[in-house]
């Protein structure tokens, strides 16, 4: 079994739980207006098999502690899910947490087999509303919520996720719809509002792709401080 | 005599002998609770670090020296007693009348005092230059002896940095013993040794070994009559707290007074000073506020500490550092935790009196340290970026669990083992020299014996091994000879006496050598083994410049094919150092360390096979090169961890720099990631991190606006430095290294 993979990334304090490494999967069928890792959409790549990414990551278990492991993210993992679902089922044997990084779109039986060897799912909700969602990411929205209910059948501990870009996600209802939406997950464990940033900026000169939110502010700290204080609030 | 300063102790055989370490063992009490008992700064600690802070702030508009008295050489008793505020202090005594004055110290060398007075527009004295006239310096002793082939080593930087004009340092006396058996106690173990010792054989051993026992008994006679001047009688035992700090600092300020050694550590003393702490709660003697107060005012005395040093000797070692170093934490041999109540207070004083790069704190690190306490150290790293970690799971086998750090890395046994400091080789530059026949690539001058010079256009993995196998041979020749040189003349003109008076008379000595380069070293040789390196030579065929086409594996990827090139030189230079015999039959040791130093050794060194640039800087330490770590900052501590403790019993340093957004979210999910990165690194046998959490933007804001930032610390190689005193190039160097960050 093979995969194209992007990169890792041995030191990932921001992708689940504890340490964890992160391995990028290539290629992805969004186009995210904030997508930080444009060099990952495409299909082309260096090929590994599933041993030697795991050769590669199980090199990192000293410092899992009692709470990290592996993530998998991208691109998007689920377009390589036979991989993907390899790999965890590797790395469950051996007794390591798996994570997996999604925008929850790509053939839902792929989806099934994957979480099988899953702990934990990272699933953005990018946009509150249907149209949003095919405008700024080209994605269809039902097939998130289709994903997300998958999970919650299968009983796997989910943490929603969101980007907030000034004027663009960041509206008190657009939130608050957000919020509401990810509390409708039973397995839901934790809600990340995740700031704009830009410094993908580079990025997308180098490939020489106009960055879409180019004329959009980045998002300061101050403002997910209070925009979580918001969601609590309207519990 | 000992009933009050003993009373209510566990009685042992450290009664019957001077063994600290039997003291400690019958009656630490390990702490495993959290931070939440600490008192914050008293009023008066506040008034008092304010007006330390305004010295501080003067210094600073002085250029860095507040004043120089040029008329007195620096002694124990040289100086009338100094204040910073004599009513409000508690632990009291300066190296010379008034805080921050510096001394002159030209024991080490006339010259370097000399020059150091004239760069801040002062002139060593009349005085001072007369009583010299007939007196050798260490210096001067040590340029007699130096053949041409050494003078050209050091000359051309392929050694560089060797303590031949200044005190050598790296010695820890054990200062505790003063604390707790006073001077007479000392002394007179100190002539029971004497008389042994006029019973052997009278070779030249022995009769050096006299001469120095007669110099210890005379300067642990000199710290009584400096401690009277401050009016404390120190020939008795210290029997409360506060004495026994004062006792302590008392011994280690005389160490200072007498010497101006590069690194002057402190040793291994909270634990310590924690039993009469201890003692003192128990008869209701001391509040936890008072206690603090007792330690804040300590470590503002150990602030205070300053040597007089050269511009060029800065350059160096930037930020005119003392190597004040407190080991704290760490496990006994039985298992118990050595981490006290009062390891939580040492750490807290950069809280209490703001961040400091000295003292220089360094947690030994364990996986059986207690969680409370790792979680604190990890917040202390994220909140003031001031601490360092070592690895006591490595160094307790080898040192046993009462060992100090000397400088930034040395471990040794305290009272028990001394070393013999000495600089380092570089690596990168014995590569050049290898392919050039033994001429330096920069100069053309002949250096080394010469050999026939590489002579293909393209570098062959196996040939090039093959010439540096002959170099190797006479680096390591040249450099214990210099060495023996050095310590050989340290011991005759500028002996130690304070210091080794608080060592066991049969002391145990190491011969700490070091290698600078060793990752550009590893990538060049990779370089030639897996990319294709082409040569360019000048026209007098010296090869000066490379051509590499293709990719090669980078030290600091986790990667085996380089790493283990990194471990295999590191281990034949140290194979080759100990065939070359060690004065006084020291033990060879061996550090990857560099300082700052890696600025000048660059500046140095002509381009290397890794398409390192002509006089570009190295990395720190062991550190990978800049910016060619591909795999995110756990695979560069991975490869780094590969190199082997066992051949680097001098230490391996490594420096570690993340953005706090890199490593959580949230405050405490930071301070618990930061806690699996040690368990991580240290549980694969790693032996050192300096752990840096800051934002690249702070620095170059700091490098554009010092004045804003006066008390921004950042670790470099095993030492923390006020960023402000670096030189700027060394603030660029220290800002374009790698910054793992999120992206």
């Amino acid at each position: 079994m093979k995969g194209i993979v992007h990169s890792f990334q041995s030191l990932g304090a921001v992708d689940g739980p504890g340490l964890r490494c992160v391995v990028f999967m290539q290629g992805c069928s969004l186009r995210c207006a904030y997508c930080h890792n444009p060099d990952t959409w495409n299909t082309s790549g260096r090929e590994y098999r599933v041993e030697e990414i795991f050769d590669k990551v199980m090199r990192f278990r000293p410092y899992f502690g009692k709470t990290g492991g592996v993530t998998v993210s991208g691109g998007e993992p689920l377009m390589q899910w036979e991989f993907v679902a390899e790999l965890f089922r590797r790395l469950k044997e051996a007794g390591v947490r798996t994570a997996l990084d999604t925008a929850g779109i790509g053939d839902i039986g792929g989806a099934r087999a994957v979480l099988l060897s899953t702990d934990l799912v990272l699933c953005d909700l990018k946009f509150s509303g249907e149209q949003d969602y095919l405008r700024y990411s080209g994605g269809d929205m039902n097939k998130v919520t289709e994903f997300l209910k998958l999970t919650e059948t299968m009983r796997i501990p989910l943490w929603i996720r969101h980007v907030v870009v000034p004027k663009l996600t960041d509206g008190r209802d657009q939130i608050l719809k957000i919020a509401f939406m990810a509390r409708q997950y039973s397995n839901l464990q934790k809600l990340e509002l995740l700031p704009f940033r830009k410094i993908c900026i580079s990025k997308y000169e180098q490939m020489n792709i106009p960055f879409p939110l180019r004329d959009y502010d980045a998002c300061p700290e101050e403002k997910i401080q209070i925009l979580y204080k918001l969601i609590e609030e309207s519990r | 005599m000992n009933q009050q300063a003993w009373k209510n102790f566990n009685g042992g055989s450290w009664q019957d002998k001077i063994d600290v370490r039997s003291f400690i063992q019958t009656n630490y009490k390990p702490y495993f609770g959290n931070e939440a008992f600490l008192a914050p700064a008293t009023e008066r600690t506040r008034g008092l670090m304010k007006k330390l802070g305004h010295l501080l702030e003067l210094e600073r508009e002085f250029g860095g020296v507040l004043d120089i008295d040029t008329q007195t050489v620096s002694s124990l008793t040289s100086y009338r007693p100094g204040y910073l505020d004599k009513e409000k202090e508690i632990i009291v005594g300066l190296q010379t009348d008034r805080p921050l004055k510096r001394g002159v110290n030209p024991f080490g060398g006339l010259n370097m005092t000399r020059k150091a007075c004239e760069a801040y527009g002062y002139r060593l004295s009349e005085k001072v230059e007369n009583e010299f006239q007939y007196r050798t310096t260490h210096n001067e002793g040590v340029f007699r002896a130096y053949s041409d082939e050494i003078k050209a080593a050091r000359h051309c930087g392929i050694i560089t940095g060797l303590p031949d004009a200044y005190g050598r340092g790296r010695i820890i006396g054990d200062y505790r013993r003063v604390a707790l058996y006073g001077i007479d106690r000392l002394v007179e173990e100190k002539k029971k040794d004497k008389q042994h010792a006029a019973a052997q054989r009278m070779d030249a051993d022995n009769v050096r070994l006299l001469e120095e026992l007669y110099q210890q008994i005379t300067f642990l006679g000199y710290l009584k009559d400096m401690a009277s001047m401050y009016g404390f009688d120190i020939s008795r035992p210290a029997e409360n707290a506060k004495e026994a700090v004062q006792w302590l600092y008392f011994a280690y300020l005389g160490a200072i007074k007498e010497q101006n050694g590069a690194a002057m550590s402190l040793g291994r003393v909270s634990t310590f000073l924690d039993i009469y702490f201890e003692r003192d709660f128990q008869s209701g003697l001391l509040t936890e506020p008072q206690a603090q107060e007792i330690f804040d005012d300590f470590v503002m005395k150990l602030r205070m500490a300053r040597h007089l040093r050269t511009p060029e000797y800065n350059e160096l070692f930037a930020g005119d550092p003392m190597w004040i170093t407190e080991a704290v934490g760490g496990m006994g041999e039985d298992g118990r935790t050595l981490v006290t109540k009062s390891s939580y207070r040492i750490l807290h004083t950069l809280y209490n009196l703001g961040s400091s790069a000295e003292p220089n704190l360094t947690v030994l690190w364990s996986a059986g340290l207690p969680e409370a306490f790792k979680r604190y150290a990890a917040k202390v790293s994220c909140d003031t970026d001031a601490i360092q970690y070592e690895n006591d799971d490595v160094m307790r086998p080898v040192f046993g669990d009462d060992y100090a750090i000397a400088c930034c890395v040395s471990a040794m046994r305290v009272g028990k083992d001394m070393q013999f400091f000495g600089a380092r080789a570089n690596l990168a530059k014995l590569l050049l020299m290898s392919l050039n026949g033994g001429r330096d690539e920069k100069s053309g001058v002949q250096v080394a014996p010469a050999h026939t010079p590489y002579e293909g256009e393209y570098l062959e993995y196996d040939k090039v091994l093959e010439l540096m196998d002959v170099y190797r041979e006479w680096l390591a020749k040249t450099y214990v000879g210099a060495m023996n040189i050095i310590h050989y003349m340290h011991d005759k003109y500028a002996y130690e006496k304070t210091q080794m008076a608080l060592h066991d008379t049969d002391v145990h000595r190491f011969m700490a050598f070091g290698v600078a380069g060793m990752s550009v070293l590893a990538d060049s040789l990779s370089a030639i083994k897996y990319a294709k390196v082409k040569c360019i030579r000048d026209e007098t065929g010296l090869i000066t410049n490379f051509e590499t086409v293709g990719e090669y594996p980078a030290f600091g990827n986790d990667d085996d094919r380089v790493d283990s090139i990194a471990q295999e030189q590191v281990k034949l230079f140290y194979e080759a150092l100990k065939r070359n015999p060690a004065y006084r039959n020291a033990e060879h040791t061996l550090s990857i360390l560099t300082i700052t130093s890696n600025v000048v050794y660059g500046k140095k060194t002509g381009a290397t096979p890794d398409g390192r640039k002509a006089g570009a800087p190295f990395a720190p330490g062991a550190n990978p090169m800049h910016n060619r770590e591909k795999n995110g900052a756990l695979a560069a501590l991975n490869s780094v961890a590969k190199l082997s403790y066992d051949v680097c019993r001098d230490g391996i340093s490594n420096t570690f720099s993340i953005v706090p957004q890199a490593l959580g979210h949230e405050e405490e999910e930071r301070y618990g990631n930061l806690t699996s990165i040690l368990d991580g690194y240290f549980v694969q046998k790693a032996h050192h991190i300096n752990v840096n959490v800051l934002n690249r933007e702070t620095l170059v804001k700091a490098y554009e606006n010092p004045e804003c930032y006066p008390n921004l610390t950042i670790r470099v190689s095993g030492y923390a430095v006020n960023f402000h005193k670096l030189s700027k190039q060394q603030q660029l160097e220290v800002i374009s290294r790698t910054f793992h960050e999120v992206m």
